[in-house]
C-alpha cells in the first residue's frame, strides 16, 4: 500500500488553462503521465498545433494542395465507409451504390492529384530543411503507400478490371518473390489490405505528416541570395 | 545543448524573422473539404464509374469454345503458362526472372500450389455427378501409367492446335468438341466432359469452391482464364495490354490508376522492352524501388537535394516574398 500521503490537488481554477499547466503538482513531475504530458505539450503547443498566424511567405496556391490532399481522403474513407457498410458487390446491384463507388473514385483521383501537385511543390521548395527530412520522409512514404491501397482497391472491384489487374500485375509481384506471401488474385486477401491494413497505415501516416508540418513549421524560403553563394551560420540543436 | 555548423543551403533553412499574417487554418481545411466534396460528387454524377462485368469460365466456354478446349487441354498435358509458371505455383521454370544472380522466387518458393491437371482439369471433373462414359474416362485414366497420361494429354494438346501453333484445329459443333483424328485415349471424353462442365458454370464452382464453401480466393479461375486467348483478347480490346500501358488505364477509357505512369512507362521503352525483355518485370520492379528510395531519401543525397535551388522554381512560388525583399520601394 501506499505510504506517502498525497495532498488533493484542487481542481482548476475557473479560467485556468489545464492544458498549458504541463508541470502538474510537484510530486507527480516524475509519473510517466505527467512526462508525456509535458513533453506533447511542448512539442505541440496550442498555438503550434493550431496556429491562427503564419509567416507572410506563406502565400501562395502552393499551399492548398496539401489541405486538399487531406480533405480528398476524408472524402475517400467516408465513401469507403459506405460501401464497406453494404459490403462489396452492392454497388453492382444498386444505383444509389454505385454512385458512391463513383464518388470514391473520383475522390480518389482528386487525392492523387492534390497529392502529387503538393509533393512536387513541396519538393520544388526544398521542403526538407531546416530539420524537416522527417517530414518529407513520412510524406513520402505516405505517397506510395496510398499508391498499395489504390491497387488493392482497384483489385477489390469484383468485375473485370480487377480480374485483369490482378492477373497482369501477378507476374510482377512473383518476378519478386512477393507474390507467395501477397496474392493478387486473392480477393478476401486484397480487400481486407484495402480496407483495413491500408487505411490504418494511412491515417497513421498522414496524422504524423501533419503533425510534423506543425511541429517544425511551413519551410520557410531560400536565403534571397542563396544562389550566389552566401554562407551564414546556422544555430542547431544537437 | 546548442551547437553552431556551417549553413547549407540545401539542408538547413535560415531563421525566418519577417512578419506574419493571419491564417485561418480551420477554416481553410473546411473550405477544401466542402470544395472537394461538392468535386467528387460533381465528377461522380457527370461520369460515374466504369463496371465492365466480371469474366466467368462458363462465360468463356460459350463464346469461344475452342479456345477454351485448346487452353483445357495445355492445362491437361502441362504445357499451359500457368503450368510452367514456376513459384509461387509450381517448381517449374517458365517465368523464371533473375535479378542479376539472383532468382527471388525462389526464396519463399511454392507458396500457391497449383498442379493444372488436377486442380483445372481433372479434380473438378471428379467432383460432378458426371455420366457413365465420363466416370469410364476417369477410371481408364487414373489406371493408365503416368507416360500413357502424358501420351494421350500432349497427342490432345498437340492436336489441337497446327504444329505452328497459327491455326486451330479443334472445333466446336452441335454442342461438342470435335478433333482432328488421333490417339487421345480417355483425353476425348474428359475433354468433351470438361467442356460440358465449362459451358453449364460447374466449372466456375468447382474452382471457387474447391477448398471449402466459404471462400473469397478466385486464384484458379483467374489464372486460368488468364492462360486463354479470349480473356488477353478483351483486355486488348479495352487497351488494358501490356504494350498499351497496361494496369494503368481503365475499362472503357475512365483515367484509371494514371499514378502508375511511370511504372508502365518502363514496360514501353528499352532496355526493359528489348535486350532486359527476359527479366523485365523483376527489373521494373528493381528499378522502381530505387527510385521509390532517391524519392524518399533526397534530401540526403547530394546533388538531387540541389535541384529545387538549381532550377528556382521556388523563386515562383515565394515571388511575393522576395519581392519585398529585394525590391522593398516597388
Amino acid at each position: 500500500m501506499d505510504d506517502v500521503t498525497v495532498p488533493p490537488i484542487a481542481s482548476p481554477e475557473p479560467g485556468d488553462d489545464p492544458v498549458t499547466k504541463t508541470t502538474g503538482h510537484p510530486g507527480d513531475a516524475k509519473m510517466w503521465t505527467a512526462r508525456m504530458r509535458r513533453r506533447v505539450v511542448r512539442a505541440f503547443p496550442p498555438d503550434r498545433l493550431l496556429p491562427d498566424r503564419q509567416p507572410a511567405y506563406v502565400a501562395s496556391w502552393i499551399y492548398v494542395f496539401g489541405v486538399a490532399t487531406v480533405a480528398a481522403l476524408v472524402v475517400v474513407i467516408v465513401t469507403g465507409c459506405i460501401l464497406a457498410v453494404k459490403g462489396p458487390q452492392w454497388w453492382h446491384v444498386s444505383s444509389v451504390g454505385h454512385l458512391v463507388n463513383s464518388c470514391h473514385l473520383w475522390s480518389v483521383e482528386l487525392f492523387f492529384f492534390a497529392m502529387v501537385i503538393h509533393l512536387w511543390g513541396k519538393f520544388f521548395m526544398g521542403a526538407w530543411r531546416g530539420r524537416r527530412a522527417m517530414t518529407w520522409i513520412v510524406g513520402g512514404v505516405t505517397f506510395l503507400a496510398s499508391i498499395v491501397t489504390a491497387f488493392t482497391g482497384y483489385l477489390s472491384q469484383t468485375n473485370f478490371d480487377s480480374q485483369w489487374i490482378s492477373t497482369q500485375a501477378k507476374d510482377g509481384i512473383n518476378a519478386t518473390g512477393g507474390g507467395a506471401l501477397f496474392n493478387v488474385l486473392n480477393f478476401g486477401q486484397m480487400l481486407m489490405w484495402h480496407i483495413t491494413l491500408m487505411p490504418l497505415v494511412i491515417i497513421l501516416l498522414t496524422g504524423w505528416h501533419v503533425l510534423l508540418v506543425r511541429r517544425r513549421g511551413v519551410v520557410p524560403p531560400y536565403p534571397a541570395k542563396a544562389e550566389k553563394g552566401a554562407v551564414a551560420l546556422a544555430e542547431v540543436a544537437r | 545543448m546548442k551547437k553552431h555548423r556551417a549553413f547549407k543551403v540545401d539542408r538547413d533553412a535560415p531563421e525566418y524573422t519577417g512578419p506574419y499574417r493571419p491564417y485561418d487554418i480551420v477554416k481553410e481545411g473546411t473550405i477544401a473539404l466542402i470544395v472537394i466534396a461538392i468535386l467528387t460528387v460533381g465528377l461522380a454524377v457527370l461520369f460515374g464509374s466504369p463496371d465492365e462485368p466480371q469474366r466467368t469460365i462458363k462465360n468463356w466456354a460459350t463464346a469461344d469454345p475452342t479456345d477454351f478446349v485448346v487452353t483445357a487441354a495445355s492445362e491437361l498435358s502441362g504445357s499451359s503458362g500457368v503450368a510452367g509458371y514456376g513459384p509461387p505455383y509450381n517448381n517449374a521454370l517458365g517465368s523464371v526472372q533473375y535479378l542479376g544472380p539472383f532468382h527471388l522466387p525462389d526464396i519463399l518458393g511454392v507458396r500457391i500450389p497449383i498442379n493444372t491437371a488436377n486442380d483445372f482439369v481433372l479434380d473438378p471433373l471428379r467432383s460432378q455427378p458426371g455420366p457413365p462414359a465420363l466416370e469410364s474416362a476417369l477410371a481408364t485414366y487414373d489406371a493408365a501409367s503416368t507416360s500413357q497420361q502424358a501420351g494421350w494429354a500432349n497427342a490432345y494438346a498437340s492436336g489441337t492446335v497446327s504444329s505452328d501453333g497459327s491455326t486451330v484445329l479443334v472445333k466446336f459443333a452441335d454442342g461438342k468438341v470435335v478433333m482432328p483424328p488421333g490417339t487421345y485415349g480417355p483425353v476425348t471424353e474428359l475433354m468433351q466432359s470438361e467442356t460440358a462442365i465449362a459451358r453449364s458454370g460447374a466449372l466456375d464452382q468447382a474452382l471457387i469452391t474447391g477448398t471449402g464453401f466459404y471462400t473469397t480466393d478466385y486464384t484458379k479461375p483467374d489464372l486460368f482464364l488468364a492462360d486463354g486467348g479470349w480473356f488477353d483478347g478483351i483486355g486488348n480490346s479495352q487497351n488494358l495490354g501490356g504494350e498499351q500501358w497496361g494496369m494503368m488505364n481503365e475499362t472503357n477509357s475512365y483515367p484509371g490508376q494514371a499514378w502508375l505512369w511511370l511504372y508502365t512507362m518502363l514496360y514501353q521503352i528499352p532496355p526493359y522492352n528489348s535486350t532486359w525483355g527476359p527479366n523485365a518485370d523483376v527489373d521494373v520492379w528493381f528499378t522502381m524501388i530505387v527510385l521509390s528510395g532517391l524519392l524518399i531519401f533526397v534530401p540526403f543525397i547530394p546533388g538531387l537535394r540541389s535541384i529545387p535551388r538549381l532550377t528556382r522554381v521556388y523563386r515562383l512560388i515565394w515571388r511575393n516574398h522576395y519581392r519585398a525583399i529585394e525590391r522593398p520601394d516597388a
